[in-house]
């Protein structure tokens, strides 16, 4: 009888009203230039000290295993310099620049870094007030009294945050694509990236290695933040039904991604951290083939992970949400 | 005493259903809900009917759970046990086709601030098959709100939100209208004309459901009222009957007061009420300080006067008071107390 269509343009129509999204591209329109400007002085720096990318990479491999033969640096952290240096040097052998001075691999790096915090606080500024908004002001009354079942109140809200989830990904990578390509100009979308580097232990199997054009390994990266963010929303949204204040729920949310990427920067012996969802935010990482930060984590097994947390999330949200008597 | 009432009281519940026209359509009706919230027992099995085309009162102190019922009427709340029937239709197991009939405020009337009122209709229309760009129209006329109606609801007084939360309400055709105690907040001029408008929605054949703590607000609007009081329902009926089942009072200020007494008392058709029995508003009584109250059947008041006059007592005033339903209140709440 009643389509969930307009329940969908509703609450579309509720998140742009209260200028929410405007807000989180304000945020990007200040950060992106920021990080524009501060690759851009790098860039500047590295160009007056080597003539030839090759020179500086090389000079990195040696400083990095120079690194490795002091006896001061801790054995966690040898392990990543000598992936990288395994890395560094199969580029060099390749003959492909990994830091090219371009629009899309500014955008590549912006997406990377932005994962495991930046992301999901975005996110957040979305989906924390989806509900408990609602509640504290009191809107929630009017709308479950109206003829609608209750899970489909929840499924319009929920699809919705979908669709500014996506919408918010796209945004920032235009944004960075825009506004870094009016530095460092608006090519390299077919430059090589090589992808497929399997970390074992210390050492890196370069055997499944191959090159991608640089636009496909843009999109592969973004699909993987898209799948990340996705749980951050399917949390937040529980969060934001469990809870009433939506001060509260930002704060629950935050303090667990926190906790998560203090916890993988801990590189933790803690084996079990692994099955935690935010531990395993930083999906794009498997893609470059950096270590992950506990052993026995691998692409396949994060996103199992985040798609267990993301479904529980989504299980808990609806039956409550369905059975919760509304007192205020 | 509380014998007296309680037993008044429900006879008139009966009455009030046997006399009716029995072919008067229910068009809400609450069957023996409980609700207990967090292992208190909140409602204690309450029923009710409201007929169509009706102005149903739900009076009660604070606190005594008329939001709870109202909450649970229109599925916000589940109740613990019983059930609750809107046009036929389960409000728990049906709640698609039951809420359809039912508009409401809950509360405060709370639309979205940061989107105009127009929007904010828009929104809720969408809500419900079959409301059209011509019934919004339709509605904000009905509440009169034109000239506003394109600005940012937080910039509307709570007068405009109440007009708006009953614009909302009303856009779906409802059967019933559910408003939880409307007067709040409104100045005398709104609260009379809320009073009106009410009255002609009930004309056009809608049931109303308007909940309060004030007496005067139910006897002044409402044709019936169930009474409320700690989650139980005391009593059920017509308004105006509830009312004149107290038998008036009929008030005399005498100039010689113990003659005049002596006078009254001896006569058979007269009953003095004593102090202690007398429930009058003291707004009544301040006005005639010393007055003598009786019940006696009102074609014996003009001879009384003569036989007074007669008698040289100067007869200062008569008057004639109906117990309000306060009183009414008053003595069945006590006789809660007394239980």
């Amino acid at each position: 009888m009643n389509s969930i269509m307009p329940l969908i343009r509703n609450e579309t129509v509720k998140v742009w009203k209260k200028k929410r999204f405007l807000v989180v591209i304000a945020v990007l329109l200040v950060l992106i230039p920021v990080f524009t400007y501060a690759q851009m002085k790098i860039s500047l720096s590295n160009r007056e000290s080597f003539t030839d990318w090759r020179l500086q990479l090389q000079q990195k491999i040696t400083d990095y295993q120079n690194q490795l033969s002091s006896e001061r640096i801790p054995e966690e952290w040898k392990r990543y310099r000598r992936i990288a240096v395994q890395q560094m040097q199969y580029y060099l052998d390749h003959n492909v620049n990994p830091d090219s001075p371009n629009a899309v691999t500014f955008t590549r790096g912006f997406m990377d870094a932005s994962v495991s915090m930046f992301i999901p606080l975005l996110v957040l500024a979305i989906a924390s007030d989806l509900v408990s908004g609602e509640r504290s002001t009191g809107t929630m009354k009017m709308l479950l009294t109206r003829p609608v079942r209750r899970w489909k109140i929840l499924l319009s809200k929920f699809i919705a945050l979908t669709l500014y989830v996506s919408l918010l990904l796209l945004t920032t990578v235009v944004l960075s694509y825009l506004i870094a390509g009016l530095v460092f100009g608006y090519g390299g979308w077919s430059l090589p990236v090589f992808t497929g580097f399997v970390v074992h232990g210390s050492e890196v199997d370069s055997s499944a290695v191959h090159p991608v054009p640089q636009w496909m390994y843009l999109l592969m990266m973004t699909g993987l933040v898209w799948i990340s963010a996705m749980t951050i929303a399917c949390l937040a949204l529980m969060v934001s039904v469990l809870v009433r204040s939506t001060a509260a729920s930002i704060v629950t949310m935050m303090a667990a991604i926190i906790a998560g990427s203090i916890l993988s920067a801990m590189a933790s012996s803690w084996e079990s951290a692994k099955y935690i969802f935010s531990v395993n935010l930083e999906l794009t990482n498997y893609l470059a083939g950096s270590p992950p930060p506990i052993d026995g984590m691998n692409l396949l097994f994060s996103l199992a992970v985040l798609g267990f947390w993301a479904v529980s999330a989504l299980i808990v949200s609806f039956t409550v949400f369905t059975k919760q008597d509304m007192l205020n | 005493m509380t014998l007296v009432t309680n037993d008044a009281v429900r006879g008139g519940t009966l009455t009030g259903n046997e006399r009716e026209p029995a072919e008067k359509e229910v068009v809400l009706s609450v069957q023996n809900v409980t609700k207990n919230i967090h292992g208190r027992t909140i409602i204690r099995g309450i029923s009710f009917d409201v007929h169509a085309g009706e102005i149903f009162g739900f009076l009660g102190p604070n606190g005594s759970g008329k939001t709870t019922t109202i909450r649970m009427l229109v599925d916000l709340i589940r109740p613990t046990s019983g059930d609750i029937y809107v046009c036929g239709y389960h409000v728990r197991r049906d709640p698609e086709k039951a809420l359809r009939h039912i508009g409401c405020i809950v509360e405060n009337p709370e639309m979205y601030g940061y989107m105009t009122g127009w929007e904010n209709l828009e929104h809720f229309a969408r809500m419900q098959h079959g409301i059209d760009i011509e019934r919004i129209r339709e509605v904000v006329e009905i509440v009169g709100m034109d000239a506003r109606i394109h600005d940012k609801v937080k910039t509307y007084s709570l007068g405009m939100r109440q007009r708006l939360g009953i614009a909302q309400a009303l856009l779906g055709k409802p059967r019933v209208l559910i408003l939880d105690e409307p007067t709040n907040g409104l100045d005398p001029k709104g609260i009379k004309e809320l009073r009106i408008f009410i009255r002609s929605l009930a004309e056009q054949g809608m049931s109303l459901f308007i909940s309060s703590h004030l007496l005067s607000e139910i006897q002044l609007m409402c044709d019936r009222v169930a009474i409320i009081s700690k989650g139980e329902v005391i009593a059920v009926g017509d308004v105006d009957s509830l009312v004149s089942r107290n038998e008036s009072y009929v008030l005399w200020q005498l100039d010689g007061r113990e003659a005049g007494l002596r006078l009254l008392e001896g006569d058979p058709n007269v009953r003095i009420v004593p102090e202690n029995e007398l429930r009058l508003d003291e707004s009544v009584t301040a006005l005639l300080p010393g007055a003598i109250a009786t019940t006696m059947a009102h074609e014996h008041v003009a001879s009384m006067i003569r036989k007074l006059s007669e008698a040289g007592i100067g007869i200062m005033a008569v008057q004639k008071v109906a117990p309000t339903l306060e009183e009414l209140f008053l003595t069945m709440t006590e006789g809660d107390t007394v239980e």
